[in-house]
C-alpha cells in the first residue's frame, strides 16, 4: 500500500483550506463564495480522516459524517439565501448587497 | 428637656427625607402639611423647651445635649452636639414659629406651582440647616449650618430655574457670601489652633485668659469672623447680592433673606461677643458698618420701583441697625430688633407676595395703585407692617427696638453722636420709603385689577404677624416709658450688657426726636407721593435717582474691579502648555477615531480578510512561542 508521510496529508489538508479562502476572499458572486466554503469545510473534514488513520481510532471518521451533515444543511439554507437574495437584488455581486452600511461613511 | 432640643431640629430634616425620597408619590395636600407640620410642631417644642427653661430655678440656664462624635483625630474633636440658652432660644422661636406662619402660607402660595414638593423639602432643609446654627455647641457643627442655609439661599433663590436671570441671581449670592465664608473659615481654623477645640463656650473663656485687649491675633480673628457675619447678613461691601435674590419666590425672601438667614451675621457676632470685645477696633468698624450700611441701603430703597427690591434694601438697612447696636456693645438691642424685624418684614414680604401674585407677577409699584378698596386684607396688615417699620411712635413694635438701638447708639461707652445722627437720618429714609410704597401701591387710582382674592391660608399668617408687629415690642420697653426689661433680662443671661457713658439721662428727648423724626418722614412721603406727585416726577428722572436705584452703583464697580480683569485673564491664558495637552488628547481621539472607522465600510469580503489575517497572526503567535 503506498504510504504517504502525515505531514504531506495535512499540507494537502492545508493547500485545500487555503484555496477555498481564496476563492471565498477572491469571488464576489454568492453562489461561488458558498463552493468555496464547502471547500473548506471539506478540507477541515479531511483533517479529521487524516487524524483518524494516524491514530487507528473511528472517532475522527464518526466526525467526518457528522461534518458530512451540518455541510448538507449548510448548503440548503445556502442556497435557499442565494435564492431569496437573488429575487430580492436581481443580482448575486456581494459588494452590491450592502444595505446595512451606513451611507455617509 | 435635653432631649427635646435635638428633636427641634431633626422634625424638619425628617420631613426633607420624607419629601425628597416619596415626594412623587404624595400628593399635594399630603406634602405641603408634612413640610408646614413638621415646623409647627417644632415651633410648638421650642416653646415648650423655652418656658420651661424661664421656669428652672436651677443656676445653669441652659439646656445642653452631645448626640454622637462627628470628627474624632488625635487632638481634633468635634461632636454633634447641641446646646440651647437665651440667646438660641429666641432665634429658635423666630425660625420655627414665623417659618409655620411662612409655611402655611407657602400652601396657598405655592399651590399652582409644579415644584410644590421640591419647595417644601427646600425649606424644610433650610429650616433645619439653620436650627443647626444657631443650637451648635461647637464652632465647626455651626458652621455647617452656615453653609447649609447657604446652600438652600441658593437652591431657592434659584428655585424657578427655567428664567437664566434667576439662576444668575442664585449664583451671585452664593459666591458673594462665599467670600465672607472663606474669611471666616480662616478665623474657625486660628481658633482652633490658638486653644485646641471647637466648643464655642471654652473658646470664649481661653479667649479672655490668653489674649490681651487689642492683641493683633484677637483683632484678625476677630475681623475674619466679621468677613462671614458681612457676608451672610448682606452688610457693606457684600450687600449687593440681597436685591438680586428677589428672584426667589416671596416665602423664601420672607423666611430666609428677611427673618432668619440673613440675621446668622447678628448671631454670629452675639455669640462671639468676648472676640469682639478683646478687639474694640473691630467692634468699632461694626459700628461704623452698620451706620453707613442702613444710609446707604436707605437712600437705594427710596429709589427702587420693583415692590421686593424695596423691601430688600429694606431689610440691609435694618440688619444695619443691628450691626450698629452689635458695635456699640447693645447686644440685647440688636437681638430684640432681629426679632421685631423677623415680624415685621416677614409680613410685609408675605403681604408683597399675595400683591404680587394676586396682580399675576406684577412687581412694579407705579403701575400697582389704588389696591386700598380691592384687598383691605392685605392693605391693613401691609400698613401695620410699615408702620412698625418706619418705628410709628408707642404703638408700633418696632419703635420700641429702633429707639432702643438710636439710644444706645449715642449712650453707650462706644457710642457716639455721629453713629446717632446716622441713625437717625436712616430712620427718617425708613418713614420715607415705607410710606412711599404705601401710597404709590395702596392708594391713587388703580392701574391693574386684582385677578382673584387671596385664601385663608395666605391671610391668616398675615394677621398673626400683624398682632406680634403691633404688640410685639411691650416684653421691652425703656426706662422712660414703663421700664419693662423682660427681653434684656433674659438676653442678658448669656450676652453682656450694655455699658452707658456717665451721662444725665435723657433718654426721652432722643425719643421726641426720632419720634418726630419718624411722623416727618411720613409727612414727607404724604406730600411728595400722595399729594404733589408731579414734583417727584423730576427727581424720577434725575441722575442722583438712578444712583440710588442702582445701589449706589457697587455692582459695576465690582464688575470693572474684580470681575472684567478675571474674565480677560482667562480669556488671555486660553492657549498656555495646560490647555494645549488637554486640546491634544482631545485631537488624537479624533484623528482615532477617523483611521478606525474607515475599516468600517460595509464590504463583506474586506471584514473576512481581516478575520483571516487575525486567524494567520494568532496561529504564528501560537506556534512561535
Amino acid at each position: 500500500m503506498l504510504t504517504v508521510p502525515v505531514e504531506t496529508q495535512i499540507l494537502f489538508a492545508g493547500i485545500l483550506f487555503f484555496i477555498g479562502l481564496v476563492g471565498l476572499l477572491v469571488r464576489r458572486n454568492l453562489v461561488f463564495m458558498l463552493m468555496s466554503i464547502e471547500i473548506m469545510f471539506n478540507s477541515a473534514g479531511l483533517v479529521f480522516i487524516i487524524a483518524a488513520r494516524h491514530w487507528d481510532q473511528p472517532d475522527g471518521q464518526v466526525m467526518f459524517i457528522f461534518i458530512l451533515a451540518v455541510t448538507a444543511v449548510e448548503v440548503a439554507i445556502g442556497l435557499a439565501l442565494i435564492l431569496q437574495v437573488y429575487h430580492h437584488f436581481k443580482t448575486l455581486d456581494v459588494d452590491a448587497i450592502n444595505k446595512l452600511k451606513d451611507d455617509n461613511s | 428637656m435635653n432631649t427635646i432640643i435635638a428633636i427641634i431640629p431633626a422634625l424638619p430634616f425628617i420631613s426633607f427625607l420624607i419629601l425628597v425620597l416619596f415626594g412623587g408619590k404624595l400628593s399635594r395636600r399630603a406634602s405641603g402639611w408634612i413640610g408646614a407640620g413638621s415646623v409647627g410642631i417644632a415651633a410648638l417644642l421650642t416653646i415648650i423647651t423655652g418656658i420651661s427653661l424661664l421656669n428652672s430655678v436651677t443656676g445653669e440656664k441652659y439646656y445642653t445635649i452631645i448626640l454622637w462624635k462627628w470628627i474624632h483625630a488625635a487632638n481634633l474633636n468635634a461632636e454633634i452636639a447641641f446646646r440651647l440658652d437665651s440667646l438660641s432660644l429666641i432665634f429658635c422661636f423666630v425660625i420655627t414659629f414665623v417659618g409655620f406662619l411662612i409655611h402655611i402660607y407657602s400652601i396657598g402660595f405655592m399651590e399652582k406651582d409644579e415644584g410644590f414638593t421640591r419647595f417644601f423639602a427646600y425649606m424644610n432643609l433650610f429650616v433645619c440647616s439653620m436650627l443647626i446654627l444657631v443650637l451648635a455647641d461647637n464652632i465647626l457643627l455651626m458652621y455647617l449650618g452656615w453653609e447649609g442655609v447657604g446652600l438652600c439661599s441658593y437652591l431657592l433663590i434659584g428655585f424657578w430655574y427655567k428664567e437664566p436671570e434667576n439662576g444668575t441671581a442664585a449664583r451671585k449670592a452664593f459666591i458673594i457670601t462665599r467670600i465672607g465664608d472663606t474669611a471666616m473659615i480662616i478665623g474657625i481654623f486660628i481658633l482652633f489652633v490658638s486653644f485646641g477645640t471647637f466648643n464655642i463656650q471654652d473658646i470664649m473663656q481661653l479667649a479672655q485668659a490668653k489674649w490681651a485687649v487689642g492683641s493683633s491675633i484677637a483683632v484678625i480673628t476677630a475681623a475674619l469672623l466679621l468677613g462671614g457675619a458681612l457676608g451672610k447678613s448682606a452688610q457693606l461691601p457684600l450687600q449687593t447680592w440681597l436685591p438680586d435674590a428677589m428672584a426667589g419666590p416671596s416665602p423664601v425672601s420672607a423666611l430666609i433673606h428677611a427673618a432668619t438667614m440673613v440675621t446668622a451675621g447678628v448671631y454670629l457676632i452675639a455669640r462671639t461677643n468676648v472676640l469682639f470685645s478683646l478687639a474694640p477696633a473691630v467692634q468699632t468698624v461694626i459700628a461704623i458698618i452698620g451706620a453707613l450700611t442702613l444710609l446707604i441701603a436707605g437712600f437705594s430703597a427710596l429709589a427702587q420701583h420693583d415692590l421686593k427690591r424695596i423691601l430688600a434694601y429694606s431689610t440691609i438697612s435694618q440688619i444695619g441697625y443691628m450691626f450698629l447696636a452689635l458695635g456699640v456693645g447693645a447686644y440685647s438691642a440688636a437681638i430684640f430688633h432681629f426679632m421685631i424685624h423677623a415680624f415685621f418684614k416677614a409680613l410685609l414680604f408675605l403681604a408683597a407676595g399675595v400683591i404680587i401674585l394676586v396682580l399675576n407677577e406684577e412687581h412694579d409699584i407705579f403701575k400697582m395703585g389704588g389696591l386700598r378698596k380691592k384687598m383691605p386684607a392685605v392693605f391693613w396688615t401691609f400698613l401695620i407692617g410699615s408702620a412698625s417699620l418706619s418705628a410709628l411712635p408707642l404703638v408700633t413694635a418696632g419703635f420700641y427696638s429702633k429707639d432702643a438701638i438710636l439710644w444706645f447708639s449715642y449712650s453707650s461707652i462706644n457710642g457716639s453722636i455721629i453713629l446717632w445722627m446716622a441713625g437717625v437720618m436712616g430712620a427718617f429714609l425708613t418713614a420715607l420709603y415705607s410710606f412711599r410704597m404705601i401710597f404709590i401701591t395702596f392708594f391713587g387710582k388703580t392701574n391693574t385689577e386684582p385677578s382673584f382674592k387671596a385664601g385663608i391660608l395666605m391671610t391668616a399668617p398675615l394677621l398673626i404677624l400683624a398682632v406680634l408687629s403691633l404688640f410685639g415690642g411691650f416684653v421691652e420697653l425703656p426706662a422712660s416709658l414703663g421700664s419693662v426689661h423682660l427681653f434684656s433680662g433674659l438676653v442678658n443671661q448669656v450676652l453682656p450688657g450694655v455699658v452707658i457713658k456717665n451721662i444725665e439721662n435723657m433718654e426721652w428727648l432722643f425719643q421726641l426726636i426720632s419720634g418726630v423724626i419718624a411722623l416727618s418722614g411720613i409727612y414727607l412721603a404724604y406730600r411728595f407721593y400722595y399729594r404733589k406727585p408731579a414734583y417727584m416726577e423730576t427727581f424720577k428722572n434725575s441722575r442722583l435717582n438712578h444712583f440710588f436705584e442702582k445701589g449706589f452703583e457697587f455692582d459695576k464697580v465690582y464688575d470693572t474691579v474684580f470681575v472684567k480683569p478675571v474674565v480677560w485673564l482667562a480669556e488671555t491664558d486660553k492657549k498656555d502648555f495646560f490647555d494645549q495637552l488637554n486640546i491634544s488628547i482631545a485631537k488624537l481621539a479624533l484623528l482615532g477615531n477617523r483611521v478606525m472607522s474607515l475599516t468600517e465600510n460595509g464590504k463583506l469580503r474586506w471584514y473576512l480578510l481581516s478575520f483571516a489575517i487575525g486567524i494567520a497572526l494568532i496561529l504564528t503567535l501560537m506556534m512561535t512561542q
